[in-house]
């Protein structure tokens, strides 16, 4: 075995003298030349875990042990055999691309006679080679995360750690990145442990270890994890004239069902008890292991009782009401950089509509337009019947914003954001009592009141940061990238909340990475380069791409058949 | 401590981002050129050229000749006014800063002057009005007539008693002959603790730092990085200054230049070290330039005795000042640039200096953890 962890627990202590444990009785061995996914909800400890094999931390208990050597905390043998990649990539934004690289070969003493064949190697994989003079601070996300990983990988590690490489990365970049790493265990033996919250990248591993609260809930092969859910998944056709997401947002509120999601115009669902009358028609499915992570999840808890037994799908609509959202031939330039170029579409109200698209492909420009942050260069933008061009403040009313990165004050308590935000808004009185109130109890923020925004779990601080998005009751919700970096569980509550919103009548326009929760979407928009791709229904996208290349089944393939073909019939 | 390669490595990388980040060239270079010119041209604490109002109540050639004395000195710029009453609406109106009224003895030809100062700046005020008084003295002297005072302050009573006064170390009374050394102690400051407190803490904002431990480095490695190139945008900031202070100012400068380089050097690292030490632990670019100016630009300016003398500030001040090494800094600068080779004094007050240098850079490596806990 390269790599040993024995009963390995961590607790941190806080200021004020509580302690958590983040880590309890974890053991792992990695054998040489292994892939190996640690999975788990936000914080369950992963990164606390690759922290400890990296030496930035000392475990409270066990042992750590590096071919054959035991060592906690800094020992620079084992160090300068370990390449560790953080979150936030560990690049210098104001360095160069080949700055960035020096430093690395520097740092980790890689000969200078074999630098010129590592480099050309290294850029070659990612395809930088034409970038070196870049500043890293210049790349788009995609590339800075490629660039973090040849800065890593500068002196070839024996085993590599990766903490969430793909967080915030299309799939196109996404799909480069496993290519790399596939490419470079082919030609060394290097071992890697990598955390995700992708269940298909798991998937692909030799090895998983899923994390829950600090412990392990499962470890071994993905097959046989996957095998946990043997015989309970199903594939369920909804009837004529039911949209899928309709019938998923019903079955994951009923009793017995551990998990259902919108998969190819079917709903795919996970049950705990097989002998419910829906499933009668479905058809059964191999298991999944993102069905077995969910099942794991859920073992120990209830799913909430629904009280609505019967499936009564929403009475489609007779006439079609008028678009909420109108552009028309929009185009923004940054200099000489055109970051949108002519995208026209439409969103009527109460739809929930995808914008998808590669990192830098203007979806974050476009939604900046559409909330009247940033003035457009040209065309109209039209949002709830008030032209954006002319009266942005106007417009902005019935607009509820919710960032990409988090951005609400990390030092005020939960409450007291929603009391700053709703009084930013105009709310006052009762009704800033009443808003705050329904925000509290949608969202379940009630036992996290008075904790600093800057200290919820991740999931926690998505959810406030919606819950201030829709305190002025907007008729039209703006998410950017909503669910980066979120895992499978939390990211079903969101978009159950998101059907929710839409059945009230809100319009959600939303953005994300996750292909398959374009499915949720009534209509989805793609766009590359400031160009738009595709328009439709996620049928109709998935049979366009079946155009393009016929073997295309799942929204993440259609996706990459689109985009491509674009890029290679376009060459800029 | 051997430069390796991986030092080499971080110092480079540092001047890479000191070149291309403006705010770093703007803080380190044009700020304290900026403030170097205030304080030599600007700001001054000399009385020069004080606008005064003499009042003429019959015009004579006393009065002539007095008005032509106190308009040939460099101190006063005097105009006329035919009454008192019209000197007072000037002085109300801040038009003149003090007023002269002169009354010759018909009998006896004695001259009766009557000196009227704005108390607004105490200190101002006092300077003025001995320097009135000097000046109407002599003007009497010449004319070999007996004078006689009416001050609205304490108004001195003139014996026979003959004052010889001498002003040593500054003779020329020239307040910039001390702001002007000053100022290279605050700019040493700034460079030295301010830009220095925000680049540890940058790192760990960017995720860069949880990168760099991940790597075989040692504290001592990145401690070295760190202070090397801003060592040398402080030592570049003192070259700038001294010439400045030589050919713009003409600031003399009576003790060492090897000296004053070397004490320099010593003050900004023991600068360098506060500000790294501050950067480790705040962790935060915001909090470590708020504490930065709390801890040490303010006492650099309040308490070292760079505006206001320590001699004469309480006990207690002048103990807490020892406890920042810009008073020692200070003292040595004034020192050397207005007195000379003073041994002891420059003794005492580098070794103070070498003691807080180590100290504050041995603070700074221990801080400079290679773990995140």
């Amino acid at each position: 075995m390269l790599f040993e962890a024995r009963k390995i627990g961590k607790t941190f202590t806080r200021k004020n003298g509580q302690t958590i444990e983040a880590l309890t009785d974890i053991t792992l061995s990695l054998a040489e030349g292994s892939l190996t996914a640690l999975v788990g909800p936000d914080a369950s400890g992963k990164t606390t875990f690759l922290r400890l094999v990296a030496g930035l931390l000392t475990p409270s208990s066990g042992s750590l042990c590096f071919a054959g050597r035991p060592y906690a905390g800094q020992c620079p043998e084992v160090l300068s055999a370990i390449g560790y990649m953080p979150q936030k990539f560990g690049l210098y934004e104001d360095l160069t691309v080949q700055e960035n690289l020096d430093l690395y070969a520097d740092l980790k003493e890689v000969p200078h006679a074999l630098r010129p064949a590592r480099y050309t190697r290294l850029l070659e994989l990612c395809a930088m080679a034409p970038f070196t003079q870049r500043l890293a601070g210049r790349l788009s996300g995609g590339m800075k995360q490629k660039l973090g990983l040849i800065c890593t990988l500068i002196a070839p590690p024996s085993l590599l750690l990766l903490d969430e490489p793909t967080v915030g990365v299309d799939p196109l970049s996404r799909r480069e990145l496993w290519e790399i790493i596939a490419q470079l265990r082919a030609e060394s033996a290097m071992t890697v442990l990598v955390s995700t919250s992708y269940m298909d990248e798991a998937e692909a591993c030799d090895d998983i270890l899923l994390l829950f609260h600090g412990k392990t809930l499962a470890h071994g092969k993905p097959q046989a994890i996957a095998k946990l859910a043997q015989g309970q998944s199903f594939l369920l056709q909804p009837p004529l004239d039911v949209r899928p997401r309709d019938l998923q947002a019903w079955l994951w509120g009923q009793s017995g069902i551990i998990d259902a999601v919108p998969q190819a115009g079917n709903v795919r669902v996970v049950a705990k008890n097989t002998h419910l009358p829906v499933l009668a028609k479905a058809k059964a499915l191999p298991p999944r292991l993102e069905d077995s992570f969910m099942l794991l999840l859920q073992k120990d808890q209830d799913a909430s009782p629904s009280t609505q037994t019967r499936f009564s799908p929403r009475p489609p609509a007779r006439d079609t009401p008028a678009p909420v959202i109108v552009t028309e031939h929009v185009t923004r330039k940054f200099g000489n950089f055109l970051a949108v170029n002519d995208v026209s579409f439409s969103v009527l109200p109460g739809e929930v509509f995808g914008l998808l698209g590669p990192n830098g492909a203007g979806k974050t420009t476009t939604f900046r337009m559409l909330c009247g942050l940033l003035p457009a260069s040209g065309g109209s933008l039209s949002v709830a019947g008030i032209d954006v061009r002319k009266t942005p403040d106007e417009a902005r009313r019935h607009i509820g914003y919710v960032a990409q990165k988090f951005s609400l004050y990390g030092q005020l308590s939960v409450r007291e954001n929603l009391a700053f935000f709703a009084g930013a808004y105009g709310l006052h009185g009762q009704k800033r009592q009443e808003r705050m109130a329904q925000m509290i109890e949608d969202f379940e923020l009630a036992g996290w009141l008075e904790v600093a925004a800057q200290d919820l779990p991740g999931g926690l601080q998505r959810s406030l940061a919606m819950a201030v998005g829709l305190l002025h009751e907007p008729s039209i919700l703006f998410l950017d990238e909503p669910t980066s970096g979120a895992d499978p569980l939390s990211r079903r509550i969101f978009w159950k909340r998101i059907a929710e919103l839409s059945d009230q009548g809100v319009t959600v326009v939303v953005t994300t990475h996750f292909m398959e929760e374009a499915e949720y979407c009534d209509h989805i928009l793609i766009q590359d380069s400031g160009i738009r791709l595709a328009l439709g229904s996620p049928a109709e996208i998935r049979a366009q791409a079946q155009n393009l290349q016929a073997h295309v089944t799942s929204m993440e393939e259609a996706f990459i058949a689109i985009v491509q073909h674009a890029r290679h019939t376009s060459p800029s | 401590m051997m430069l390796n390669p991986r030092m080499l490595a971080l110092i480079r990388k540092e001047f890479r981002q000191m070149l291309r980040d403006r705010s770093t060239l703007t803080l380190g270079i044009i700020l304290p050129m900026t403030l170097l010119l205030i304080f030599g041209f600007g700001l001054s604490l000399d009385v020069k050229n004080v606008p005064v109002a003499l009042v003429l109540d019959e015009p004579s050639p006393v009065t002539r000749d007095l008005l032509q004395t106190l308009a040939r000195s460099a101190y006063f710029s005097p105009s006329l006014a035919t009454s008192w009453q019209e000197a007072e609406e000037l002085i109300i109106g801040g038009h003149c800063q003090a007023v002269v009224r002169c009354q010759s003895n018909a009998r006896n030809g004695s001259l009766h002057f009557q000196i009227l100062v704005n108390g607004r700046d105490a200190n101002t005020a006092r300077i003025m009005g001995s320097y009135l008084e000097g000046a109407l003295q002599r003007f009497a002297l010449q004319r070999g007539t007996p004078a006689s005072f009416q001050s609205s302050r304490s108004a001195p009573s003139f014996g026979q008693a003959d004052l010889a006064t001498r002003i040593w170390y500054n003779d020329a009374m020239e307040s910039r002959y001390f702001l002007v050394p000053g100022v290279i102690v605050l700019i040493m400051t700034l460079i030295g603790s301010l830009l220095t407190a925000l680049i540890v803490a940058r790192e760990w904002e960017r995720g860069t730092w949880e990168a760099l431990t991940a790597t075989p480095v040692a504290k001592y490695e990145i401690l070295a990085g760190k202070t090397i190139p801003y060592f040398f945008l402080g030592m570049l900031g003192l070259f700038l200054c001294l010439a400045a202070a030589a050919l713009i100012f003409d600031i003399p400068r009576r003790g060492s230049l090897f000296l004053i380089i070397l004490d320099s050097a010593i003050y900004l690292l023991a600068c360098l070290g506060l500000g790294l030490y501050i950067s480790a632990v705040t962790k935060s670019q915001f909090l470590a330039s708020q504490i930065v100016i709390v801890i040490s630009f303010m006492p650099t300016i309040m308490l070292s005795g760079f505006i206001f003398d320590l001699k004469s500030a309480p006990l207690i001040a002048q103990y807490l000042a020892c406890l920042f090494p810009a008073t020692w800094y200070v003292e040595l600068m004034q020192t050397l640039f207005l007195a000379g080779n003073v041994p002891e004094l420059i003794i005492t007050d580098s070794a103070m200096l070498v003691l807080f240098a180590v100290f504050l850079l041995a603070c700074a490596c221990t801080k400079m953890q290679k773990s995140l806990e």
